[in-house]
This record gives structure tokens, C-alpha cells and sequence, in this order.
């Protein structure tokens, strides 16, 4: 099968991929960029786990076709600390309100969560509830991940 | 114990900041060089004679690297009962049975080739049904035993029968009796990350087995076993965890893909990945065992129970995994929650042609408790006393002797019932509103280790360097739970270290000691009491380092402070208090003596000493390492079931409100207060942690979740139609944390991991029936069941 050309922005960078026309998103991120921080936990866009951001929006990545990426700027988990390892309101949050147990599903909870404080600095618990009710998590019964995520914006707001 | 200054606090889990970062590898993200992917051909019929098996197709096409049936592979027994071979070879005895496997170059590439494998069958008669299949006459699953002794029977020969007192004697002191049938059905674990392992050979024919096993050491001696059957005796196993996705209680057994990507190891030469897809992790994962039950009890006029007795039957599924153990759970909550005198459970187990079962969060407790908790609930509807009062009557308490001989320490039973009670304000809203209701259950659990195999032990290594870091080897496992994190409060509080200086390696058997694994809610309680002996051992060496340096080290300080100022002169110092390593102590990595922690002089970084008893010349210099193995004093079951298997044991209550809608069938949890004693919460948020995750789990145990399984087939294996819980269906857990500080647990702790799963299906089953007065006996109830209970009650209304 022939490989297509597509390139699009990474985590702040340009790149271009060179992945034959049938894989997904997910698929590229983890083989061709070896960024494994984005699961598959279904494979067919039931769970969450492989939440990527596209242009501001969080998509499931196991069933976004690349050749639909072109020219989109993709955010995954590897770009939400800054570029000096400093990590973001909600990855701090989670850590210390046990939002992460397994820690399987954390990537992709965190960039629903990242997706909807992008918008909304100021959700309500309904809408945080909301932002990841696509996000399958088995261990936490979700009630911390939430709180995590209320954390978050009191830190995001005491920062700015 | 107020001076604590790292356990009982909400150290945050900056440990495990990989997962937040997406640095943490899984199964999933591990590529070893040359690594093959492994894929697994499963039966078409439920039973059926294989007649041929053609791979040749297969063996052809490009990028595969090799084939494997069960006629290419030896014929060696596995699994609990060794009635299963690892690929199946004349016939196939459940959908998930494994016909063949294939290794090749990619994923895709596997796949394909499995499509090209022929498999002719001859389909066999099945049966479904355990009560069916107890029958004589019955389809036979199995014809012969792993001896080759021919079976006659589908019941499987297990020593499920537990007596105490006299039944007989129980129900002429009662005066009232209640008799009723419960079910509980498949619900499968759904770990985010699926089931899978990494194996490869290197060319001495030793193996290492990367994977995500709950239990690294059995794990290890299982394949050592197998590796030795099919000639590979004396090889070592190494097991190795990558961070694991989940377990609640999946990776227990060893499963049969472990043993398929051994074979395609060996086979090919190369690394061998197997990964579950989530329909595969439905399909071919064995699930919670499911239980019919017929429970009979009995209290006298007062409400005090006078007997207990039930009979349970299990669909064991077409082989053997831990589901046909969990009677051995079943017993505990059967015997000895709440008082009762006269005791008798029985648990038959059936092959069928269905998949087959192992453990699950709470092993058979949630359950067996079911069924307790809902009888207890409708004694208490035959006495006239109130469900919660019942319970109190009958409650456990700390220096009891249970019927199985479980001896109670500190039990906080009671407490938990009243605080429950409190918070849902139960007198006063206990069956008073239509559509509203409420409803408790409690539970007993092992809290203090488990002696299910001879060894309950739990080994820990930890080596302190001349920089003052902690390398721990910790023989358990981490699935989530957060042992990372309360481990190193144990340790940095035991050693007078900071949490921050403390790394741990959890579950290599190539580094770690025997740990008998991270089951039964066992790790902290186990761990926990190995790590604070390692931490003395360690402690009295960095302190006798400490006494034998620091006089030198004062001298130098001294010398130090007089070439900055002539005039300074050595103070007078009393050498006695730090003469003895008795007299010293360290605290947040600062060496003292106890007599006067803030001295001017005889106060060092701990790291100073370590260096000073390291760079000292030939012969003198010393390191400091320690290692603990601790193995409870406690009982295996003897021949009776009885035996005090644990040093403690976990009691809790979870109470329930319910509103239902008697049009829709909805059932909306308005409140859920879950209370438990855990002895000592040693990281209260993480506990809490435990506690919402289990009675999530167990509210979708309750209201959604099931595995539909029609003659032997999963018919909704992924995640649109097996309905868990998700964040938008918001259950408002509370948990009520107890603590009654164990004598034997670390710091006071007791094991939490499966507790608060075990009483929130039978608490949310009485609540509904307060709400609407009809009780659903089989989990779980759904919408559906609800209005045909409803109409039911209508026509014979």
C-alpha cells in the first residue's frame, strides 16, 4: 500500500507523516511518532481513552481517519506540560486530588477536561461532568477526577 | 501518634506523575527489538469435535512467522484444575476456546493470517444451563480428568461444604424464618487497558515475561511449571510488570494467552506480543463468576439470628479458573457477618459450555452478601424490626470467634451502621415516602492478608546510598491503587526519610523477594508491616554508622569554625548522647540524639553520615541494605472451611436512597454513604479513592451491568452495550472513613481494595424495595425487570 503525505502541527510543531492512507490518527501518534501517551482502550470511539485535541476540539483519535488532519494543529498529552517540563493546572490537579488511579484513561480525561477549560474557563460541575462523559474510567467512580478538574480552574484562575 | 508527619496525610501522587504525562508505558507501548505480534484463532461452536485444522494457507503468507495448533504444540494441562490445554486439540468446549495462533510482522498481518487458518468442525450437542447440566443424562463437558480418570458427571468434584452448630436446633429457636432465591449474573472487570504480556526467549532458552500480573511469583511458577513439562526444565522465568491498566482481579490467574505468546516466543525466536482487543477482552477474559443462591435464616423473637443456610450453584464455564474458588469467599460473609450460631452453605459447581469465571473485586464476597443482605432485609420485614436495628442486634464486634473461626480484633461494624444511619436520617425517612426509599448492607472482608496458599508472605528490600536515596524493591504490584505513594509514606515515616526520596520497583521477579500477591486487599497491610521491619533493620544501620562517624564529623566542624575564627573554642559536649545508636533518631532525613533533637552539633544530614561510613578506606567502609519478609501468624482453612485465613478483617455499611420512577423504571441514587473501618486511613484521599471506585463499580453491579451471554456466546462484547457507569451518571458517593487502629496493621491500617464493592448491590436492592415494595432478586435490576415487577404487583393487587 502507498503511503500518503500529510502534515499538520504536533504539539506546537510542524510535521509531516508518511502513513499509508488507512490509518487513524491514534495509529500515527503512537507508530509513526512513537508518542504512546494516547491509548486505545475500544478501538472503535466508545471510550475515550485515545482523546486527542484538534483545533480546539477533543476527538476520539482510534477512529480519525490522518488523511483528515491535514493542515490541523493536534494537541495530545505529550504537549500539555510547557516546554519546560512544568506541569499543567489539571495534570497537577490530578495528582494531587487522585484523579489518576491505572492512569489508563488519564490521558484522554485530561485532554476532554483541557478541551472544555480551553473554551470555558468557568464550567459548572454539570458541564465538567459533561466534557467527559465520553471518557471510560473504572477505577475512580469519577468523583475525584472531578474534583481534579474543579482544582484545575481555581488554579488556572489564582495564576492569571 | 500525633507526631506523624507523612502517614495519614494526603500526600498527593507526585510519584506517578508519568501517568499525567503520558510517560508511564503499558503493555500496550512496549516494543522490544524485533518483536512479533501474536493473534488468537478462537472456536466457532460452543462444542464441537475438532475434525481438521489446515494452517498451511496461513503459514504462506508473507510476514508470518509461524502458525500453532494444538496438534503442533505438547499436550500439557493448565489452569487450576489442569483440565485445559493451552491450544485445543480434538475438541472445542466454549466459543473462547483457543484453536490456533499466529506470530507474524504486524498486527494487521496476524489478523489477515488467522482468516486463512481452516478449522473443519463437528458441532456437539451443548449445554448452557448448570442446573441442566447436573442432571444425569447431561451433555458431558469433560470426558476425562486431568489423571485421565474418566468423569461421569458435570459437578466438579470441590469441597465447598462448610457446617457449624445444628441447623435443625437453629429453626426450632426461631421464631420467625425466611426463605428466598437470589442470582447474581456475569459482569466482566473492564480494565481501561486490555489484557496482554510481551514474551521472549533469550538463547539460553531463559524467559522473561513482561506483563501485568497481579501475582508476579505464581505467575513465575505456573510458566516455570509449564516450561518444565514441555521440556524446558530448570529455565528461569523472569516476570516483569509494566505499569498495568487495571486488574480488579483479572490478572490473578495465569491466563492462556500468556501461554500462547510463550509458545510463539519459542517458536519464532523473537519477542512475542499479545494484546487483547476490547472485544477479545469480552469475549475470551474470564468475567465474575456468577451464583444462584437459596438462602434460608432464622432469628428468635428478639431478632437474634439462630441460623443460616444456604445452597449455592455455580456455572463453572467449560474449564476451571479462580470462579470456581470463590465459595471459599462466599463462606466468610455466609458465616460470619453478623452473629450467627448455626451455619450451613454449600456450593456446587457445574461445567457448562460457557465461559468460564475467575475472580473480580471482593472475589465471591459481593455475592454471596447479596444474598445475606437481602434475607437479613426481609427477616427484618417478618420480624417488625427495623432493617437497621436487626443489624445491630446481630452485629460482630471485636473479640468474637466466628463459626469459621475467624477471630474479630477490632471491629467497627456498629459504627458504621449508626453513622449510616445518621446520615441518611433513617428514622425518620425509612419507608415514609412512595418512590423514595432506603436500604443498608454491610460486609466482612480479609483485611489482614489472606493464607489461601501456604505462604502469605510478603518480602521487601531496601537499600538507603551515600546520597541518602531510598531504592525499594516492593514484591507487590501496583494496578492503580496507589501503592506507590502510601508505600513511600510508610517507609519515609519508618525511616525519618521525605516520600520524595523514595523509589520503588514493584513486581520483577528478578530483582524482588516472594510476594504471595496483590490480591485480597492484602498489599498495604502486607507491604506496609514488611516495609516498617525493613526500615528498623535499616534505620539501627544508618545510626550505628552514625555513632561510630559523627564524633569525627563534629571534630571536623569544629576544626572548620576555628579556622574562620581563632578565637572559637570547642564548646563542651556530652558524647554520651549520641554514643548509642538507642539514643539517636532520624527525622526527615536529619540524624539526632533523642536527647536534644536541635543541638547545635550533633545534628547531621543524614547524607553526611552515609558518606562518612562509605569513604572511609579498605575493610571499613559499609552500605546500608535491609530486607523484611513478613508472613501473618494466621490459619489455613483446615478440612472443616475453618481457620483464621487473615490477622484482621475489613467490616463496613453502605446505605442507600433510592428514588424510583415507577413509569420509567428508573432507579436515580439520591444518596450513598458508604462507611468503613480501615483501621487507619494511612493516605485518607487515596482511600477515598478506593471507596468511590468500588461502590461505582458496584452500583453499575446493581442497576447496568451484565454480560449477556446466549448459549455460550457474548452477545455485547463492547463498551455501547455493556453498560458501566459513566461520569454523566453521577452515583454521590460519601465515604465515611472509620478508624479503629488495628493492633497488627502498619501504622493501624487494614486492607481496603475490595470492600467498598461488596455491600452497595444489596444495599441498593433494599432501598428500591422500600421505595416500591417489590423486590428484584436477580441482578442486575434493570429498568425492564422493575416494570415487570410493578405490573405483576398490580394484577395481584
Amino acid at each position: 500500500m502507498k503511503n500518503v503525505s500529510v502534515t499538520f502541527t504536533l504539539n506546537g510543531d510542524l510535521v509531516t507523516a508518511e502513513v499509508p492512507a488507512t490509518w487513524t490518527l491514534l495509529k500515527t501518534l503512537r507508530e509513526y511518532f512513537e508518542l504512546t501517551g494516547t491509548k486505545e482502550g475500544c478501538g472503535v470511539g466508545e471510550c475515550g481513552a485515545c482523546t486527542v485535541i484538534i483545533d480546539g476540539n477533543a476527538v476520539s483519535s482510534c477512529i480519525y481517519p490522518i488523511l483528515e488532519v491535514e493542515g490541523t494543529s493536534v494537541t495530545t498529552i505529550e504537549g500539555v506540560a510547557d516546554k519546560n517540563g512544568a506541569l499543567h493546572p489539571l495534570q497537577k490537579a490530578f495528582l494531587e486530588n487522585n484523579g489518576v488511579q491505572c492512569g489508563f484513561c488519564t490521558s484522554g480525561m485530561i485532554m476532554s477536561a483541557k478541551a472544555l477549560l480551553d473554551h470555558n474557563p468557568k464550567p459548572t460541575k454539570d458541564q465538567i461532568r459533561t466534557s467527559i462523559a465520553g471518557n471510560f474510567c473504572r477505577c475512580t467512580g469519577y468523583v475525584q477526577i472531578v474534583d481534579s478538574i474543579e482544582k484545575a480552574v481555581e488554579m488556572i484562575k489564582e495564576k492569571k | 501518634m500525633s507526631d506523624l508527619l507523612y502517614v495519614g496525610k494526603n500526600i498527593p501522587r507526585t510519584i506517578e506523575v508519568d501517568k499525567v504525562t503520558g510517560r508511564a508505558i503499558y503493555i500496550n507501548d512496549l516494543k522490544r527489538p524485533g518483536m512479533l505480534y501474536g493473534k488468537i484463532l478462537y472456536s466457532k461452536y460452543a462444542h464441537a469435535k475438532i475434525k481438521s485444522i489446515d494452517t498451511s494457507k496461513a503459514e504462506k503468507l508473507p510476514g508470518v512467522r509461524a502458525v500453532l495448533s494444538g496438534y503442533t504444540i505438547p499436550d500439557v494441562r493448565v489452569g487450576f484444575l489442569k483440565d485445559q490445554t493451552v491450544l485445543k486439540k480434538g475438541v472445542v468446549r466454549q466459543f473462547r476456546d483457543e484453536v490456533a495462533a499466529v506470530a507474524a510482522i504486524s498486527e494487521e498481518i496476524a489478523e489477515e493470517a488467522l482468516d486463512l487458518i481452516d478449522v473443519e468442525y463437528e458441532e456437539r450437542p451443548a449445554v448452557f444451563d448448570p442446573a441442566e447440566a447436573m442432571k444425569e443424562g447431561a451433555v458431558l463437558i469433560h470426558e476425562v480428568d486431568a489423571r485421565g480418570k474418566p468423569i461421569t458427571s458435570n459437578i466438579i468434584p470441590l469441597p465447598w461444604k462448610f457446617k457449624a452448630g445444628d441447623i435443625e436446633q437453629g429453626r426450632k429457636d426461631s421464631a420467625y424464618v425466611v426463605k428466598d432465591n437470589l442470582a447474581t449474573t456475569w459482569v466482566n472487570q473492564c480494565c481501561m487497558g486490555t489484557s496482554g504480556c510481551v514474551a521472549e526467549f533469550d538463547m539460553n532458552n531463559n524467559l522473561t515475561l513482561y506483563n501485568q500480573t497481579n501475582v508476579p511469583f505464581l505467575d513465575k511458577q505456573r510458566i516455570t511449571e509449564y516450561l518444565a513439562a514441555i521440556g524446558l526444565k530448570g529455565k528461569n522465568v523472569r516476570v516483569v510488570n509494566v505499569t498495568v491498566g487495571g486488574s480488579f482481579g483479572t490478572k490473578l490467574d495465569t491466563d492462556i494467552y500468556e501461554f500462547i505468546s510463550i509458545q510463539l516466543a519459542l517458536k519464532t525466536r523473537k519477542p512475542v506480543k499479545i494484546l487483547f482487543s476490547r472485544e477479545e477482552e469480552f469475549r475470551a477474559l474470564p468475567p465474575r463468576q456468577p451464583a444462584r443462591f437459596t438462602i434460608e435464616q432464622g432469628c428468635d423473637k428478639d431478632g437474634r439470628l439462630t441460623f443460616r443456610k444456604c445452597e449455592a450453584l455455580l456455572d463453572n464455564g467449560a474449564y476451571t479458573s479462580w470462579g470456581v474458588t470463590t465459595p471459599s469467599v462466599m463462606m466468610m460473609p455466609m458465616s460470619s457477618l453478623y452473629r450467627v450460631p448455626n451455619v450451613s452453605f454449600e456450593a456446587t459447581c457445574v461445567y457448562t459450555n460457557n465461559i468460564y469465571c475467575q475472580a473480580m473485586r471482593g472475589y465471591g464476597n459481593p455475592q454471596a452478601t447479596f444474598a445475606v443482605e437481602v434475607s437479613m432485609d426481609r427477616l427484618a420485614e417478618k420480624t417488625g424490626i427495623d432493617p437497621a436495628e436487626l443489624r445491630l442486634i446481630n452485629s460482630n464486634k471485636s473479640g468474637d470467634l466466628t463459626p469459621m473461626r475467624l477471630k474479630i480484633t477490632s471491629c467497627g461494624l456498629e459504627e458504621c451502621i449508626n453513622s449510616v444511619k445518621k446520615s441518611l436520617d433513617w428514622d425518620n425517612k425509612k419507608s415514609k415516602n412512595r418512590k423514595r426509599g432506603l436500604g443498608m448492607a454491610s460486609l466482612i472482608h480479609v483485611a489482614g492478608g489472606a493464607r489461601v496458599y501456604l505462604s502469605d508472605g510478603h518480602g521487601i528490600m531496601i537499600k538507603v546510598d551515600q546520597n541518602g536515596h531510598v531504592d525499594v524493591l516492593e514484591s507487590g504490584t501496583d494496578q492503580g491503587q496507589g501503592s506507590p505513594t502510601v508505600i513511600s509514606q510508610i517507609i519515609a515515616e519508618s525511616l525519618g526519610f521525605r516520600p520524595e526520596d523514595i523509589s520503588l520497583t514493584f513486581g520483577d521477579t528478578g530483582l524482588c523477594l516472594w510476594d504471595a500477591g496483590t490480591h485480597a486487599s492484602r498489599h498495604t497491610f502486607m507491604a506496609g508491616n514488611a516495609a516498617i521491619r525493613a526500615c528498623e533493620s535499616a534505620k539501627r544501620q544508618i545510626l550505628q554508622i552514625a555513632v561510630e562517624k559523627m564524633p569525627r564529623l563534629i571534630k571536623n566542624n569544629v576544626k572548620r569554625e576555628q579556622k574562620k575564627n581563632p578565637n572559637f573554642l570547642e564548646p563542651e559536649l556530652d558524647y554520651d548522647m549520641i554514643s548509642d545508636p538507642e539514643k539517636l533518631d532520624i527525622k526527615n532525613r536529619m540524624v539526632f540524639p533523642k536527647a536534644a533533637p536541635d543541638h547545635k552539633y550533633f545534628r547531621f544530614e543524614v547524607s553526611d553520615i552515609l558518606r562518612s561510613g562509605l569513604h572511609v578506606g579498605i575493610g571499613e567502609s559499609k552500605v546500608v541494605v535491609a530486607e523484611a519478609f513478613y508472613d501473618p501468624p494466621t490459619e489455613m482453612l483446615d478440612r472443616e472451611m475453618k481457620g483464621n485465613l487473615s490477622l484482621t478483617y475489613a467490616f463496613g455499611t453502605t446505605g442507600v436512597e433510592v428514588e424510583v420512577d415507577e413509569e420509567t423504571g428508573k432507579v436515580t441514587i439520591v444518596n450513598l454513604f458508604a462507611a468503613h473501618d480501615v483501621g487507619k486511613a494511612i493516605n485518607p484521599t487515596l482511600v477515598k479513592g478506593q471507596i468511590y471506585g468500588a461502590a461505582y463499580i458496584g452500583a453499575g453491579y446493581a442497576l447496568t451491568e451484565e454480560m449477556l451471554v446466549e448459549n455460550g456466546r457474548v452477545m455485547n462484547p463492547n463498551f455501547r452495550d455493556y453498560k458501566m457507569l459513566t461520569a454523566k451518571d453521577v452515583i454521590p458517593v460519601e465515604p465515611i472513613i472509620i478508624e479503629t487502629d488495628e493492633r497488627d496493621g502498619p501504622f493501624g491500617a487494614k486492607g481496603i481494595g475490595e470492600p467498598g464493592l461488596v455491600p452497595t448491590a444489596p444495599a441498593i436492592a433494599n432501598a428500591i424495595y422500600d421505595a416500591i415494595g417489590v423486590r428484584i432478586n436477580d441482578l442486575p435490576i434493570t429498568p425492564e425487570k422493575i416494570i415487570t415487577a410493578l405490573k405483576e404487583k398490580k394484577k395481584q393487587d
